[in-house]
């Protein structure tokens, strides 16, 4: 917070953008712990990596841009590697869950239409179903 | 004014983060299996680099926007890290 010399309008903006991504954020986290299974719960928190990182950084470029003098575009750089590495990371994840729900025969999970995922699946058929997971 | 105005919405800004994280550590915790873990720590990762971005704005050096990088980079390579060791049991094979 350097100066007086910063102008009313750039700290509404600033605080305008910084209050709306943190809220998105939390509402992203919220939605993780309130949501019952995995596959809902692995929406929740792309809000804060989309919405929620994209207001805070304009937030960000905006206060740097004012204070600075000079167009300051660093955060686009945050935006850019959180905007493709996060769509890559959770179908991962995804397809690890899927799996292991199929090893483990939960009934909520569709069978795979891959005949080499279902060999698979026969020959895990030995292994002992997990015990029934009770928190929602 | 227009200090005040800052002050108090990064003020307000770090907090809500910080219970976002708060939020995030508790299904870290709670569970109740691996994947919901690896994905909470995920969001917690998100919710700790616009922290940090926060706190740049906050003291007005480009310091912190280094190290929100560094975590953004650290967040993605141990999910993926994570992801990978729960569909197949070893990272690297």
């Amino acid at each position: 917070m350097s100066g007086d010399q910063f102008p009313l309008w750039a700290a509404i903006a600033v605080s305008v953008l910084l209050v709306a991504g943190s809220l998105l954020t939390l509402a992203g986290c919220i939605g993780m712990v309130r949501f019952r299974s995995f596959y809902q719960r692995i929406h929740a928190p792309t809000i804060g990596t989309s919405f929620g990182t994209i207001f805070i950084l304009a937030g960000s470029v905006v206060y740097f841009t004012v204070t600075q003098l000079r167009p300051a575009v660093h955060e686009v750089l945050i935006f850019v590697f959180v905007s493709v590495t996060t769509p890559v990371t959770l179908m991962l994840l995804a397809r690890a869950a899927l799996y292991r729900d199929r090893i483990e025969r939960d009934p909520d999970v569709p069978p795979s239409k891959d005949p080499l995922d279902n060999a698979e699946m026969e020959a895990s058929k030995q292994a002992p179903r997990r015990p029934a997971v009770k928190e929602a | 004014m227009s200090q005040i105005i800052l002050f108090w919405s990064v003020l307000a800004c770090e907090a809500i983060l910080a219970l976002a994280m708060a939020c995030a550590a508790y299904r870290l915790a709670r569970g109740p299996r691996a994947q919901d873990r690896v994905l909470s720590l995920d969001a917690f990762y998100v919710s700790g680099m616009l922290l940090l971005v926060t706190f740049g704005i906050r003291t007005g050096t480009t310091l912190y926007f280094e190290a929100a990088l560094i975590i953004g980079t650290l967040g993605f390579v141990s999910t993926l890290a994570l992801a990978k060791f729960l569909m197949r049991g070893e990272v690297i094979e």
